[in-house]
């Protein structure tokens, strides 16, 4: 059976990670997929995991009543996806619905809350790549919210 | 009132003043998208086609409606036609494209500075192009994929409003599949049947990897997508400001530097740009109300 160290050691969201700590995440790590049009989780529902997204195209949508969602996000290869596992209450605040067949890791919140409690140099490791993610993530969003190719005359 | 054929080689024939435009036939309007078209113009009669750099811009005059600066858009290397792509947001954009084959045009140019694509010999070229943006650009594309020998790789990172606003879409599916040279598109929003890439034109950086020592960035957008283009390039890419070249815009009267209309800092978009190297004019776009 395939290892995911190499493959988790080799991502560059977790460059530079302790080897001591990768062998801990590898523990709460397990192979995913996702066929065209199903849903990674929606919205409400526990966050129990993050996804390193191996192959294909994730959408993130809000749902919306009385129209079709709306598509904030694509996340693809090389992305996280999912940082409610992390933050009480730990509910997913969007959906995420797989574009194309998707391959991932998943990674499982509540192993890794427990791991990062017993050791808060894991957790602050942890955080300060997610506050990273999070950041470039807001600011694209707030960048996005400005519409800046809307027509104006 | 339309100029008639002879009327036209007449004016055309007067080209040494530069605030007298030359007459151009349209020789047809492409639909790009809902509200965008490309004109492609020919001079009238034998007149003397004027040769353009990438980057370049017209002045182009819509008779009895008034005079728009367009960048132009075509193949440098297409000896008979000029294009313009233009976006109908106002009443002259809305003349512009409202025009017909056979119809007439008044041109004034090329003008400015092109983009330094000499400086970008034996490097990586990466375009960052947002909205009607990738319009002035498209004749840098055409310039390198033309003279391939002369760069290492060719990156195109183009953002739109939404699939529908996506211009050259069919070009850039056949840049994408040349060799050496990547082609990544995204859509601010996109709706569900949308299977391509959703987030900012930013976002795209994360499948690069650059060299930022032997690479050159030529970016083109409304200025506060550049804006944010520049921040990623210079804080997270490490690309030297000197490296990133950005094309400004201004209200362009003249063309020629005397009217002053297009005055940004100590700077004359119209005469010392409309490319500017990120190092001339990074004081200038931090400043509010320039």
């Amino acid at each position: 059976m395939e290892s995911l160290e190499p493959i988790l050691a080799q991502h560059s969201f977790f460059e530079g990670l302790d080897a001591e700590y990768l062998r801990v995440l590898v523990g709460c790590a397990s192979n995913v997929r996702f066929a065209e049009g199903a849903y990674l989780f929606r919205t409400g529902e526990e966050a129990g995991h993050f996804y390193l997204i191996r192959q294909g195209r994730v959408a993130l949508e809000i749902y919306a009543p009385q129209r079709p969602p709306i598509v904030v996000q694509t996340l693809e290869a090389g992305d996280i996806l999912g940082w409610s596992w992390l933050i009480p209450p730990y509910r997913w605040r969007f959906d995420a619905r797989a574009v194309e067949g998707t391959r991932a890791i998943a990674l499982d919140g509540t192993c890794l809350r427990t791991k990062c409690e017993e050791n808060h140099d894991l957790g602050y490791e942890l955080l300060k790549r997610f506050v990273h993610i999070t950041t470039q993530r807001l600011e694209a969003t707030r960048l996005q919210l400005l519409d800046v190719y809307a027509p104006h005359v | 009132m339309p100029l008639t054929s002879d009327e036209a080689v007449k004016k055309s024939e007067t080209l040494a003043d530069p605030m007298c435009p030359q007459s151009f036939r349209v020789e047809s309007v492409l639909r790009e998208t809902h509200d965008t078209f490309t004109l492609n113009l020919q001079p009238a009669g034998n007149a003397e086609m004027p040769r353009f750099e990438p980057g370049q811009f017209s002045m182009l005059y819509v008779f009895g409606v008034g005079e728009l600066p367009i960048s132009i858009s075509g193949d440098p290397e297409q000896a008979r036609r000029l294009a313009y792509t233009v976006r109908s947001v106002g009443p002259a954009t809305q003349a512009l494209v409202s025009l017909r084959p056979g119809d007439w045009v008044g041109v004034r140019g090329p003008y400015g500075k092109p983009w330094p694509l000499e400086a970008a010999h034996g490097k990586d070229v990466l375009i960052v192009a947002g909205g009607i943006g990738l319009a002035p650009l498209r004749p840098a594309i055409f310039h390198v994929l033309h003279n391939r020998d002369d760069y290492v790789r060719l990156i195109v990172l183009y953002g739109a409003r939404s699939p529908g606003d996506l211009l050259f879409r069919k070009e850039l599916n056949a840049w994408g599949r040349s060799a050496d040279t990547l082609v990544l598109t995204t859509v601010d929003y996109g709706g569900v049947n949308w299977r391509g890439r959703v987030g900012v034109v930013t976002t795209l950086f994360r499948h690069l990897r650059l060299h930022p020592d032997r690479t050159v960035v030529l970016v083109c957008g409304p200025e506060i997508m550049m804006n944010y283009v520049v921040a990623e390039l210079e804080q997270h890419r490490g690309v030297s400001a000197a490296d990133i070249y950005l094309s400004m815009e201004r209200n362009m009267k003249c063309a020629v530097g005397f009217c002053g209309h297009c005055q940004y800092g100590p700077y004359f978009i119209c005469k010392d740009g409309p490319v500017f190297s990120y190092q001339q004019v990074r004081g200038l776009m931090s400043k509010h109300e320039l």
